[in-house]
């Protein structure tokens, strides 16, 4: 399968990045890793007309210290977010959750600003984020804002980010001490979830669970109330919208919500 | 465009069209038919080639995004002499294949795992190995493979673990290219 052509372009800078868009408008894809982005142009869902590439920008990679929050550059790889040892000790969730996204292959070359741009309802990372409570930094004609995770996912595979903006960076709170639970059910390796649970302080998010991933509210404002964790997880599949397709349907995803809330609120990982 | 990079050691420079995947420039461009084109939707892992000494999957990277790097495919795993990697060695003599589509890909795989894991575990291989599918299902075999590569290159033969795996990412930077790289790729790029 190949892509319909299209022309190449690289950044030399994130501005230069956003002059590109600029210049370009809707036409152009912004590419970093490209795995979530080449397979939508192999099969042709994707037709850019220009591709401008933004891997090779250092300045978007890394990962830092900032006050309270640990700053994750957006084209830093998947395999730097799942091996770093600062992420391991400050947001072990996200570090766990990178290191569950396909395949040692794919963690090689996707980033972590593709992955929550790309906004699979199904995917490890925006419903981590969700988790996290984090945000994103995003940089445009207009200048640069944060948008936090509550905000950032719209609809599948849609986000606030708007065609003429670069997303620069990834923010989240640091943690290190903070209980977090992860659950992932798949039948394949390498597959996405059926459904995914991602605990972080309270806060439960849900991926496949809906068109965006998705807060568990009940379950989060039972455990407010003083609920048990069995009787909060009960709760994990209200107000959600699970879609069926070849592997679950959607009476068999609010049952694996309710089952893997509790495994996740319980700390367990999997 | 025009794109130069390394390839098993050599450099080369050719005029690509920006929607060429990696793998087809490896296979048509360069006729270096090691590397496999299975799924070709970065599931199965037969495309697999290191780029800087890490593997990926190279019906999913276009080849400008190799340009100025350095890529290694399973025939640059064999050095000068015919003599083949402590992997492919080890895949041989543990019969880690059976129709041998999947082979390549699996030996890049296991070369980028050791290279950031010299001492895996059973299930480290297994996980390490997940996206590589062998429809044979000859996993044991494929498994016992990678852990007794491991072995062997645990047990310090005198070569350098490069030598050993036969990763060239060096190569490039080296003014004589072609001599067997003295640095293992990947190994130092996962720490952020």
């Amino acid at each position: 399968m190949i892509p319909a052509a299209f022309d190449y372009e690289v950044a030399e800078s994130p501005a230069h990045a956003v002059s590109l868009l600029a210049e370009h408008g809707e036409d152009a894809k912004l590419l970093a890793g490209g795995h979530s982005l080449l397979p939508m142009m192999k099969v042709r869902l994707a037709q850019p007309a220009v591709l401008v590439d933004i891997a090779r920008l250092t300045e978007l990679s890394g990962i830092r210290l900032e006050g309270d929050e640990v700053v994750i550059g957006a084209t830093t790889r998947h395999a730097e977010v799942a091996g770093s040892s600062l992420l391991r000790a400050e947001a072990p969730i996200l570090a766990h959750a990178a290191a569950q996204v396909g395949d040692p292959q794919i963690r090689h070359r996707g980033t972590i600003g593709g992955s929550l741009a790309h906004a699979d309802p199904a995917a490890d990372l925006p419903m981590t984020l969700l988790a996290l409570g984090g945000s994103v930094e995003i940089t445009g004609p207009s200048g640069a804002r944060v948008v936090g995770a509550d905000d950032f996912f719209v609809g599948p595979f849609e986000s606030a980010l708007q065609p003429d903006e670069l997303l620069t960076a990834v923010r989240v709170p640091r943690g290190g001490s903070v209980r977090w639970g992860y659950q992932k059910f798949v039948r394949r390796a390498n597959d996405w979830a059926i459904v995914g649970v991602a605990v972080f302080d309270g806060r439960v998010a849900l991926a496949s669970m809906g068109g965006t991933p998705l807060r568990a509210s009940a379950t989060e404002e039972a455990l407010r109330s003083g609920a048990s964790i069995e009787d909060a997880a009960a709760l994990a599949a209200d107000g959600t919208s699970p879609g069926y397709d070849f592997h679950a349907d959607a009476e068999y995803r609010a049952h694996l919500a309710r089952v893997l809330t509790r495994r996740a609120l319980e700390g367990k990982t999997g | 465009m025009e794109i130069k990079l390394t390839v098993n050691g050599v450099t080369r420079s050719d005029e690509v069209e920006p929607r060429l995947l990696l793998i087809h420039y490896l296979r048509e461009t360069l006729d270096l038919r090691a590397a496999n084109i299975g799924c070709d939707t970065t599931s199965c892992g037969a495309c697999t080639v290191l780029l800087d000494g890490e593997s990926v999957k190279s019906c999913t990277v276009l080849a400008v995004q190799a340009n100025g790097r350095s890529v290694t495919t399973a025939e640059g795993l064999v050095a000068a002499d015919g003599t083949m990697s402590a992997v492919q060695q080890a895949f041989r003599e543990n019969h880690g294949l059976q129709c041998g589509f999947c082979t390549p890909g699996m030996v890049m795989a296991s070369t980028s795992l050791l290279a950031e894991n010299p001492h895996p575990s059973e299930q480290e291989v297994r996980e390490g190995l997940e996206g590589n599918f062998c429809r044979c299902t000859g996993y044991h075999n494929i498994v016992r493979s990678v852990l007794a590569a491991a072995e062997k290159l645990s047990e310090g033969s005198g070569q350098t673990e490069a030598e050993v795996l036969g990763v060239d990412e060096a190569v490039a930077a080296l003014p004589d290219a072609g001599v067997p790289g003295a640095a293992v790729g990947g190994a130092g790029r996962q720490s952020a």
